[in-house]
């Protein structure tokens, strides 16, 4: 062993650390709650669990609200991408192709929602929401979502819509599409990954969203993320832990399905201000 | 112009298009017949792209008009036009294969499904890209993809095929191929061609008819040994070819440039400035007229010299061969006589 450590040089080594450093600081984490999840009996000293038990995931599955909850949330995520797509591609569109004044700072408004603290955004908009009957209602849930989404809803699929090149748009034209015909055809599936990124970290984001949800919702609407303050409250660690394992499943899943799509490309194409 | 009415396909007509940083062009008149080959040939910025985009309907004209077998298509969206564009670059569609891209305009059309297989088999060989069908474009080389634009361009039969500097992008080999290809193709159809270029050995060598513009107007429309042989004025004298510029007096007796004289057709007068092609100076005894002047450098260029030599009348280039050059030396004095030249006055 010494003299392989020694042929690999100390920077190699060094890195190597580094990487493990990281690697527990990141994985780590995780590991010790996919432990807890599945454990009946785990005390100080011992490494691994005494007893191992599925007990928690029966519990925390078999509770109503837990199930009801699981359901909403995926109900909400889904209109609140759809509503985002609707409304924000064709932004998108807009920013990407149309020239018009202060399109660029327009565009930079949609980060304001995200450099204010959220909770004073939320009461602002729950006084407004109080005064037009939006409390406790889907619709308001919906619409604190899209506030959340906007910002990287439009920033990446403009870029997306961007990187179409307008001569690959007017040869459509040329060879007989007319306007509407370039878009579904050409324009929108050459800008698909973009938008596909931005839908999902959409969806995501509005399956996590708690603040907003807690000052609207409340207390008809009872997302994951809420239900889970309460179990996290009232219950053992265990049950947290199962609890926030179901909550990050959708994120792995969807995020394993939209690899070939997500990468730092299409991410940082969205950020930048042209 | 000498384009018979009956010929022609493509007719504009004072056309005038200009943009709000006051760029554009100005009273383009141009006949184009069926069968042709023509070229709009200028520096960046002259307006030759304006020119095609609005033929194509990319750009909408301020005013003036422009037809084809005397219908106007004006009015017409790029889709409805009798006119395909191929274009400088970015021209396929990445995400489909290359057949899909071939196939695109066909199925618009509403061809039928067997058809549109043979169409596309036919043109892909026509440019020599056969069973490449099932490609995308990431997976061509430059050049194959500019002939496959070249082929979805053809596929639509159109009157007119546009060309937006095809192969500007292409390396210099290849640019070449290309152009010997697209000359057989168009020779071979008998197709009419617009195509825009900056590269004035590309319009020379491929056009039937030359359209010179300078800044937003038509400088020459001519044949490419007209334009080279005869350039209508200074600006198309500098930009065609190598020239020599030569000051020299007018009279009516003739053109005086140091002690050599020319007929002086265009009946100009006083300050002059005459061209002379590199080729068209020759070395001469010493006897006979001419201008003296010194060998200030001799480099080889392949099968001909490039002489520079310095006279009364500024510095001047003289193409020689190879084997005439080997004899002059920096510094010989030498006596230069002018085979052919046209002037041009300096006042406009």
């Amino acid at each position: 062993m010494g003299w392989y450590a020694r042929s690999l040089g100390k920077r190699k080594i060094f890195e190597f650390i580094v990487l493990l450093v990281f690697v527990f600081f990141f994985l780590g984490p995780l590991l010790n709650l996919v432990l807890l999840a599945f454990s009946g009996k785990w005390q100080y000293p011992a490494m691994l669990p005494q007893i191992w038990s599925l007990e928690w995931w029966s519990f925390v599955l078999t509770k109503e609200e837990v199930l009801s909850s699981i359901s909403l949330s995926f109900g909400i995520a889904a209109i609140v991408t759809v509503a985002s797509i609707l409304i924000c591609i064709p932004a998108a569109y807009a920013f990407a192709r149309i020239r018009f004044p202060l399109s660029r700072w327009f565009l930079f408004s949609f980060l304001l929602t995200n450099a204010f603290p959220k909770m004073g955004l939320y009461v602002s908009i729950a006084v407004l929401f109080y005064q037009v009957g939006l409390m406790n209602t889907l619709l308001g849930i919906v619409l604190i979502h899209i506030v959340n989404t906007l910002m990287f809803m439009t920033w990446i699929p403009a870029a997306a819509f961007k990187s179409v090149h307008q001569a690959q748009e007017e040869s459509a034209r040329d060879v007989g599409a007319g306007p509407f015909r370039v878009f579904w055809h050409i324009t929108l599936p050459m800008a698909l990954p973009g938008i596909l990124v931005a839908s999902i970290f959409t969806f995501l984001s509005s399956l996590d969203e708690a603040q907003g949800t807690f000052m609207v919702g409340i207390p008809d609407f009872k997302t994951m993320p809420l239900v889970m303050y309460s179990i996290v409250e009232d219950y053992p660690s265990t049950a947290g832990a199962v609890f926030s394992i179901i909550m990050t499943l959708p994120t792995i899943i969807l995020l394993m399905g939209a690899r070939r799509f997500v990468n730092a490309d299409v991410m940082s194409s969205g950020f930048q201000m042209k | 112009m000498d384009v018979k009415e009956e010929e022609v396909l493509l007719s504009i007509r004072s056309l005038q298009k200009t943009y709000k940083t006051g760029d554009g062009v100005r009273d383009i008149n141009l006949d184009i017949r069926k069968g042709e080959l023509i070229t709009l040939l200028g520096p960046s910025g002259c307006g030759k792209t304006t020119v095609l985009r609005t033929i194509g309907g990319f750009l909408n004209p301020d005013a003036g008009e422009v037809k084809i077998e005397n219908q106007s298509i004006l009015h017409l969206p790029p889709e409805k036009r009798p006119t395909a564009m191929v274009f400088q670059s970015y021209n396929l569609w990445p995400h489909m294969t290359v057949y899909d891209n071939l196939a695109f305009g066909l199925k618009l059309r509403k061809t039928g499904k067997q058809q549109i297989r043979e169409k596309v088999e036919q043109v892909l060989k026509l440019v020599r890209l056969p069973g490449t069908e099932k490609k995308y474009p990431s997976q061509l080389s430059g050049g194959q993809q500019q002939r496959v634009a070249v082929a979805r361009a053809l596929l639509l039969e159109p009157k007119v095929l546009l060309l937006d500097e095809p192969f500007s992008a292409l390396d210099a080999k290849l640019r070449m191929e290309m152009r010997e290809e697209l000359r057989e193709i168009q020779a071979a159809g008998n197709l009419t061609m617009v195509f825009v270029t900056h590269d004035q050995e590309e319009a020379l060598s491929i056009s039937d008819r030359i359209v010179v513009m300078n800044s937003g107007r038509i400088e020459q429309v001519a044949s490419p040994q007209d334009i080279y042989d005869q350039p209508s004025s200074l600006f198309v004298a500098q930009f065609i070819g190598r020239m020599n510029f030569l000051n020299g007096q007018a009279s009516k007796d003739g053109i005086q440039v140091q002690s050599l004289r020319f007929g002086n057709d265009k009946g100009l007068a006083g300050e002059v400035t005459v061209a002379v092609r590199p080729e068209d100076m020759v070395m001469q005894d010493p006897s006979a007229a001419g201008m003296s002047g010194t060998v200030r450098q001799v480099m080889v260029l392949g099968h001909y010299a490039e002489v520079s030599v310095e006279t009364p009348a500024g510095m001047t280039k003289v193409f020689l061969p190879r084997e005439e050059a080997r004899a002059l030396l920096t510094g010989a004095e030498v006596h230069l006589g002018i085979s052919r030249a046209t002037a041009y006055s300096k006042t406009s």
